[in-house]
């Protein structure tokens, strides 16, 4: 097994909230390589015959048990893209905790992409969860360009929880999902921009089944001198309801684009898309500076709440 | 003397044209009193409720708390000196729960056993929603009352209500009246509370007409009461009006 350095351990910590190795089925991936693996009764995990990433199949039924699958990056100048396939049997209900920590305190730049696929089998749930993480004072970027590609059979159920506060200087996230007859996605994606960092994230979304379900959450915060991008496209393509949302806080000289777009190519489909951007409402930080929270303390836990 | 207003005087400028809100407007709130402003809609008394939090700065008087010039303390600074004061439009924050709120308000790290207490006593049932957002989804009475559990929860020497009663539908005013009357009870420090409603102005031991941008009438509340009550015009204040360019 091997033993990982501090800065390593910081990282998982951030990503995976673990210092040391978890219990249940994990890959734990550093610097280009599996660190540790482990199956258990009814999760597998195994790398892919040509080497180019991991497969996880999950047996149906299996019921409450997690996969922690970290990456962790604290080589300067490392490139790599990883393809994990994500196999979740007929109605079982596990959580996957996935994240990306790139440590670079180096001059070249850091690059994790990592290519998801999720068959999420007909009843089942999985609630997926993910963690980018960056640090090091180096000046080489930290680049993280996340592809998702969900694909739920009826009556299946994902929940995507996607979080990145600090430190990555460059991303650009697709997320695509094809939903079958009442099929449910459930995302929630919370970014935090400073400096000079960039950040795209799209969404697509077809909904093809009856009874089908999408609910598109952004909520983000751009400080400084960072750009955002949020593209969200969910088609309804049968009787299905699609929600989604962005909800951006300005700050400094930031920029924010938000383009949420919404196709019916059914009578019945029924679509709603919300945009708003804006710097926080001055009556917010009055009201926590009659609390006695100064205006800075104020915005902090303003922009906390958000994010939360 | 707990807070003290002196000459305050506040103008805004209105399309080129000065208008004057308040007009040497002087009074004092004495300890353990509780003091209510009325008076017609327009009349200048949310900005004096301000200018005592610190959120409107006088265009010209002084404000003194305990004997101290507080005239250029910050929000923050009277905050933390003593002064609360509960918006009369709460303000909704996205993801910052009742429970943070509350926290917020005592600045210390409270049980939510605690913080429930806070809730219970402005009629809401804590368990509901302490771990609810104080976003959109909640009514505006259940947002008022919340604000005004965040002032209660702070228990500072100075705590100012803006029209607690507005938006409060009536079952929830029957509360609120309660609320007050135990306030009244249990006081510490001043409570100022700005209300158009006869139930509260009769829980006050103090009333003071705010009329025009002017003080109109002050004294204990056996005294302006009746008199408030016996004219036609007491829910207009078009006595008050009558004195001045109406």
């Amino acid at each position: 097994m091997k033993v990982f350095d501090s800065i390593q351990e910081n990282l998982l910590e951030a990503v995976a909230g673990f210092h040391e190795i978890p219990a249940g089925a994990f890959n734990i991936r550093a610097n280009g390589e599996t660190a540790a693996r482990n199956c258990t009764e009814h999760i597998t995990v195994e790398p892919k015959a040509d080497g180019t990433g991991i497969v996880v199949t999950i047996a149906p039924g299996t019921i409450k048990e997690s996969v922690h699958m970290p990456v962790i990056v604290s080589r300067s100048g490392l490139r790599e893209t990883v393809y994990n396939d994500f196999y979740i049997g007929e109605g079982a209900d596990v959580t996957i905790i996935a994240g990306c920590g790139i440590h670079n305190g180096g001059e070249e730049s850091s690059r994790h992409d990592g290519v998801h696929r999720f068959f999420v089998a007909r009843n089942a749930k999985i609630k997926y969860i993910e963690k980018h993480y960056g640090s090091g004072d180096g000046r080489g970027e930290r680049i993280m360009n996340p592809r998702t590609v969900i694909e739920i059979e009826e009556n299946g159920y994902m929940e995507m929880d996607t979080v990145q506060i600090r430190g990555v200087d460059s991303t650009v996230r697709n997320t695509e999902a094809r939903l079958a007859a009442g099929a449910r996605l459930v995302v929630l994606e919370r970014l935090m921009t400073h400096g000079n960092q960039k950040a795209e994230s799209y969404f697509r979304v077809a909904m093809n089944g009856k009874g089908a379900g999408a609910n598109i959450v952004s909520r983000s915060v751009a400080k400084d001198d960072s750009f955002q991008l949020f593209s969200s496209n969910i088609e309804g393509n049968a009787e299905c309801s699609g929600h989604t949302e962005c909800d951006a806080i300005i700050m400094g000289n930031a920029k924010i684009s938000a383009v949420p777009e919404i196709t019916a190519n059914h009578p019945d489909a029924a679509l709603i898309h919300e945009a708003a951007i804006g710097k926080i409402a001055g009556e917010q930080i009055v009201k926590l500076m009659t609390l006695g929270l100064t205006e800075k303390e104020a915005e902090e836990q303003i922009i906390s709440g958000f994010l939360k | 003397m707990m807070l003290e207003l002196k000459n305050i005087s506040f103008q805004v400028s209105d399309d080129s044209r000065e208008k004057e809100i308040l007009k040497n407007v002087s009074f004092v709130l004495q300890e353990n009193r509780f003091t209510v402003i009325t008076g017609p809609n327009g009349g200048g008394k949310s900005t004096l409720a301000k200018i005592i939090a610190g959120i409107e700065k006088p265009t010209s008087g002084q404000i003194f708390f305990n004997g101290e010039d507080i005239t250029e303390r910050s929000v923050t600074e009277r905050a933390k000196m003593g002064i609360s004061y509960a918006f009369q439009q709460p303000v909704r924050f996205k993801g910052v729960t009742v429970l943070d709120l509350l926290r917020l308000a005592v600045g210390k790290k409270v049980s939510a056993a605690d913080a429930c207490q806070y809730l219970s006593e402005v009629g809401l049932c804590a368990k509901d929603y302490i771990n609810r957002e104080v976003n959109a989804s909640l009514s505006g009475g259940e947002i008022k009352r919340i604000e005004i559990a965040t002032v209660i929860a702070r228990g500072t020497m100075v705590s100012v209500f803006d029209e607690p009663e507005a938006g409060i539908d009536l079952w929830s005013f029957q509360n609120l009246i309660r609320v007050f009357e135990k306030m009244h009870d249990k006081m510490h420090g001043s409570i100022l509370v700005i209300s158009h409603q006869e139930r509260i102005l009769r829980t006050a031991d103090e009333i003071l007409v705010i009329a025009d941008g002017e003080v109109a009438d002050q004294g204990a509340r056996e005294e302006i009461l009746p008199s408030l009550l016996s004219t036609e015009s007491s829910v207009s204040g078009c006595k008050y009006w009558q004195k001045g360019e109406v």
